[in-house]
Parts: C-alpha cells; sequence; structure tokens
C-alpha cells in the first residue's frame, strides 16, 4: 500500500473551505441553503386536498386511456384497408401513451406537490475503509490465489487462459461469417455488360437505337437479358448504366476511348465511386452529374471526372458501339470495377477475367 | 365489264399502272397515319404575326431578334416547339427576372392569348414538340403503378419519389410538383427545360408520360398520406425538425417540470 492513497479521499469535516482563504478577498463567501420555503398543500388541509384530487384526476386519466385503447383493439378490427391500420394503431397508440404519461404525471405530481419536501442533509462517510478492513480483504485474494495452487502449476494457468479465449470463437466465427453471405469482392470486377451484349431501357427492357437518343435526353439503361434473369437485383445494381447524347463538340475525350462513344452518345455506371449510391442527377445544361448522397459532381462531357464532392475516380465508362441491326451495343464489359473504392480495387482491376469466372 | 377487265390484265402496261396505284395508295395512307408534323395546329398566320411582335418586344433581348440565342446569354428557340414556349411561358419562367442558374416558377406574365400566339411563332420557325391534347394528359386514361415504375427510375432522384422537389448543384434546384398541371408535366418531360434533361417519345412513351402523370396526380390525393401528417414529403430534413424542435423541446420542458421546486 503506498501512502499516498490517503489523500485519495477529501474528507468534509463541515468547516467553510472558503473561509480559509481570509486574504482572499475575491472569493464569495458561502451562501448556504436558501430558507426553506413551505407549500400551499404543506400550510393549508384544503391545498393538501387540492393535490390529491389533483393526483386521483390524473391516475382516473390514465386508468379510462388504458381502458379505452384495449377497446379500440377490438372495435377497430384490422382488414386489408390502410384505414383500419390507421384507427388501430391511433387508438391503441394514445391508450398506451396517455396511460403511460398519466402514470408518469401523476406519480411526479405527488413526488412534488405531497410528500416532504423538507431538505435534508446526509454528510457522506468516507470512502475509504479502515486500513484492518483493507488488509483482510488482500489476505483473502492471496489465500484464494494460493488455494488454486495456479502460481505453482503454470500449465493450468496456460489451458484455462486458452479455454477461455478460444470458446467465444465458437459463435464470433459463424456471426462474422454471415454477415455478408459472400466476401468474393472480385464480383465487382465483372458485370453482365460483355461485347454485343445490348443496351436495354429501364424499367421496360426495350431496346435502344442510337436515333432514339436525342441530344439533351438522358436515358437509364440496364442490360438486355436483364429482366427475368436469375440474379436479377444483383446484377442490376452492378451494371446500371446511365447514358446521354451531347453535341460530339461538347464532349472532351481522351484518346485512348476516342472510339468508346457513338456520336455524342456516352454511358457511364451509375454506381458512385464514393460510396456506391446511384448518381443520377443530371443537369443537362451543365453536363453535370450529382449524387444526392453526399454531393458528388462528375462532368459527363469530360469523361465523367469528379469535379465536386467526395468521390476520388471518375465513374467508370462503358464503351458502346452500333451492331449490325442498328441497336446499342456494348464493345466490352467495364474496364475496371464499379462501384465504390475498397482495399482490393486496385489489384483486382490489373487481373483479366477469364469467361468460365463470368459464367460462374 | 368483267371480261374487258380480264383482257386489260395481260395489256403490256398493266404492271406500271398497277405499280403507280400501288404507290398511290401507299403514299395516301403514310399521309393520313403518319405522326403530324408537330406543330400548333390551330395557330394561323395572324396568331404568328403577333407572336412575333410580342417577341420581339418581350423576349428578342436575350433570345436575339430572329431567336437564334445569344452565346452565354440564352439558347436559341429554333426548333423548341410551341410545347417549350407554353411551359416556359405560362408557368411564369420566362420571361426571366434575371440571369441565374434557376429560372424560377413566378406571376405569369402573359394571357392565355398571348402565349398561345408566341408558342405559334416560336413552332412557326422549326417543327417542334407540339403542346399536348387533353386527352394525352389525362391522368385518368393512365396506369399509376406503371407510372410509378417510370417515374422512379427517371424523375424521383431530382424531384423526390412522390414529386415534392429536391435540390441540385450550385443553387439549383427541381421544382416541387404538386402544383404542376397535367398539361406542364407531359411538356416538361418532352422538352427538357433548363436543367431537366429531354425525355423523348422513344425513351419514355406518350402513354407512359400519362402513366407518370396519373401517379403524380395520385400522391395529391387526400388519402394519399396513410400514416398521418407527411410533413411536406421530404423525408428526413422536416422529419427531423420535427423531432430536434417539438420532440426534444417537450423533453426538455417535462424535466424542467420534474425538477422544479413545487409551489
Amino acid at each position: 500500500m503506498s501512502d499516498h492513497s490517503k489523500t485519495d479521499v477529501v474528507v468534509h469535516d463541515g468547516s467553510d473551505p472558503l473561509s480559509v482563504g481570509e486574504k482572499d478577498l475575491d472569493r464569495f463567501p458561502n451562501p448556504g441553503l436558501p430558507e426553506h420555503k413551505h407549500r400551499l398543500s404543506d400550510e393549508s388541509e384544503a391545498g393538501a386536498k387540492r393535490v390529491e384530487r389533483q393526483i386521483v384526476i390524473l391516475f382516473v386519466l390514465s386508468l379510462l386511456a388504458s381502458i379505452g385503447g384495449v377497446v379500440g383493439y377490438f372495435v377497430f378490427p384490422l382488414d386489408a384497408t390502410l384505414g383500419s391500420v390507421r384507427a388501430s394503431t391511433l387508438s391503441i397508440g394514445l391508450g398506451l401513451g396517455v396511460g403511460m404519461l398519466g402514470i408518469g404525471v401523476a406519480a411526479v405530481h405527488w413526488a412534488k406537490a405531497l410528500m416532504s419536501d423538507v431538505e435534508q442533509v446526509d454528510e457522506r462517510h468516507a470512502q475509504r475503509s479502515d486500513d484492518a478492513t483493507r488488509a483482510d480483504a488482500i489476505q483473502a485474494l492471496k489465500d484464494g490465489a494460493d488455494d488454486s495452487r495456479i502460481a505453482r502449476r503454470p500449465v493450468l494457468k496456460g489451458a484455462l487462459v486458452s479455454a477461455v479465449a478460444v470458446a467465444p470463437l465458437a459463435f464470433v466465427v459463424p456471426l462474422v461469417g454471415n454477415l455478408g453471405g459472400d466476401w468474393n469482392v472480385r464480383k465487382f470486377r465483372y458485370t453482365m455488360w460483355g461485347p454485343g451484349v445490348r443496351l436495354a431501357r429501364d424499367p421496360d427492357g426495350g431496346l435502344i437505337r442510337p436515333e432514339q437518343v436525342t441530344i439533351g435526353s438522358v436515358w437509364h439503361v440496364i442490360p438486355d437479358g436483364l429482366l427475368g434473369s436469375e440474379h436479377m437485383l444483383e446484377e442490376k445494381a452492378k451494371a446500371v448504366v446511365l447514358m446521354v447524347r451531347m453535341n460530339p463538340s461538347e464532349l472532351t475525350e481522351a484518346p485512348e476511348r476516342a472510339d468508346w462513344s457513338w456520336d455524342g452518345i456516352v454511358a457511364y455506371s451509375k454506381v458512385c465511386t464514393h460510396v456506391g449510391c446511384p448518381v443520377a442527377l443530371y443537369e443537362q445544361q451543365t453536363h453535370h452529374l450529382l449524387c444526392p448522397c453526399h454531393q458528388s459532381t462528375f462532368d459527363v462531357s469530360d469523361g465523367a471526372k469528379v469535379v465536386f464532392g467526395p468521390a476520388k475516380r471518375a465513374l467508370p465508362q462503358l464503351p458502346i458501339t452500333v451492331d449490325d441491326e442498328g441497336y446499342l451495343v456494348a464493345q466490352s464489359d467495364f474496364h475496371e470495377m464499379v462501384g465504390p473504392s475498397t482495399w482490393e480495387r486496385e489489384r483486382y482491376s490489373d487481373l483479366p477475367v477469364s469467361d468460365e469466372e463470368k459464367a460462374h | 365489264m368483267v371480261k374487258a377487265l380480264a383482257s386489260a390484265r395481260r395489256h403490256r402496261f398493266a404492271p406500271v399502272v398497277l405499280m403507280l396505284f400501288a404507290l398511290l395508295a401507299v403514299g395516301g395512307i403514310y399521309a393520313v397515319a403518319a405522326p403530324q408534323a408537330a406543330v400548333a395546329d390551330s395557330a394561323s398566320q395572324d396568331d404568328v404575326t403577333e407572336g412575333e411582335k410580342l417577341f420581339q418586344a418581350n423576349c428578342a433581348s436575350c433570345h436575339g431578334p430572329s431567336a437564334e440565342g445569344r452565346t452565354d446569354v440564352a439558347p436559341s428557340l429554333i426548333g423548341v416547339g410551341a410545347a417549350s414556349v407554353h411551359f416556359q411561358v405560362s408557368t411564369g419562367r420566362m420571361p426571366m427576372a434575371a440571369n441565374a442558374p434557376q429560372a424560377p416558377e413566378k406571376g405569369v406574365q402573359f394571357s392565355t392569348e398571348q402565349t398561345a400566339q408566341l408558342a405559334a411563332y416560336v413552332a412557326s420557325l422549326a417543327p417542334g414538340p407540339a403542346i399536348p391534347d387533353a386527352e394525352q394528359v389525362d391522368p385518368a386514361l393512365g396506369d399509376a403503378a406503371n407510372g410509378m415504375l417510370v417515374f422512379r427510375t427517371n424523375c424521383a432522384m431530382c424531384h423526390n419519389a412522390v414529386g415534392a422537389g429536391g435540390a441540385l448543384s450550385e443553387g439549383k434546384y427541381a421544382p416541387s410538383l404538386f402544383n404542376s398541371t397535367p398539361t406542364e408535366i407531359y411538356e416538361a418531360m418532352l422538352t427538357g427545360p433548363q436543367s431537366m434533361p429531354v425525355f423523348n417519345d422513344e425513351n419514355i412513351t406518350p402513354e407512359a408520360k400519362r402513366d407518370v402523370i396519373a401517379y403524380l396526380m395520385e400522391q395529391r390525393a387526400d388519402d394519399s398520406s396513410p400514416g398521418g401528417a407527411n410533413l411536406g414529403a421530404i423525408g428526413p430534413v422536416s422529419e427531423g425538425m420535427w423531432v430536434w424542435i417539438i420532440g426534444m423541446g417537450a423533453l426538455i420542458g417535462a424535466s424542467v417540470w420534474i425538477g422544479a421546486k413545487s409551489s
């Protein structure tokens, strides 16, 4: 036991600590407790009776509301209409709410207005136990440790620690493992798009010809064949594309992507590179594409580069062309991973995707 | 008679005559059945003349004396059609009060007749989308469920899931659709006013446009919010304000009351 532990607890002996420094004239004297004022209910029996009545009324109100809630359950049975749901939940909710609130308000009012409110000072006893009790406690712990033989048998200690440390794994591992179900992040490297996959209109799946895409219009595009496919929502979440047409003179294209557009029609992934919201607020005059979640803004006329907001990468571009029958088709899949940045993104983006993996 | 026809069938000019008849038939059917060129059809030459006068007096300072537009000031109006003029002028968006990012809806500056004359003049410059007729925008003929699908895919990201409107970048915003007429909604989809992209008839078919109108009109019904007050249907902003000001205020009031001395 160290000596400084005695100073851990300050014991007030009732003397005013502020009056100690008499020389310090800037300090206020301790004003002490204000004079006790009696309440109306303390001073007159009539006042106390009135408070009692108020409390009884509050309890009765609660009682009536609770009964009303139960009655409401039977009076408004749930049927197929929204009106019945509204009537039922409203009556039960009001009954419960007013029932609970009545009890609470009555109890507080009772405690404040009727129970004694005379200030009572109860000095706190010293928190530190006396030395003998402390020594006894330490001795009891030591005796217990000796009795368990743990200090003299290290193998026992190791076995205990190992068993306790490993036991939680039996539920932590399945818990974490079931979180996502699928930990294959590489799946974001490929989508349903591929050479010759036709562009289709979301939501009805109609095929698109380039002459239908007039300047200034915006099309929400899904791959043809998505509707009715096995994992439709998962595939749609990866493959959604936003397609716009602008005057080719307004379009700035990187030389290596010069043939990715078709006469001013460009198609970009609709999944934000920040955290994956659908970026779809297209401003026709500025060619800016705004993400509603965190205001990342992409310039569709300039490779969908980020011009504002927290996103760090341009939206992946879908290379498009027109097939023999005159429909817009993809030249290939996206050339990089769609969706938000992950740690594995760059590693996976460089690896080629085999057809078997994609088919799987 | 029948005999004469039978012998004429073998005449050496018969294929030529038949071909002429066939061409005439195709041309005639096409003239009747083909989509009408999109111009305000009821406009007379007087309307165009009056519209041009109105245009010169009210619009030409920005859009140019022949509606050809001025770089960085105002776009060309050649080919925007009557629908665009009707939308912009009948909602008070045009003429703009100032050159700003947003052209807000404001007091209408022209009478219905003057608006029609302006539309007739602009439509006479080049073919463009016409003002839709009553049947094209009748919500009773639309399928609100399909309208919701189309609206959710194409419109909800800017105009909110029920059309309450929302913010865009740099002070621009997508306006609320709660007070727009079916004709205005149709014209906006067709012409893409200001920041809004164009949704032409190939992208959203005329029937789907009417479905969208039906869906939006259903959002205005008295029982469209079965949960009670919808607080403007703008989501977490108004709901958060309600919770923080009214809800937290009530809790603070209750705490003060519990802690206060009784008199």
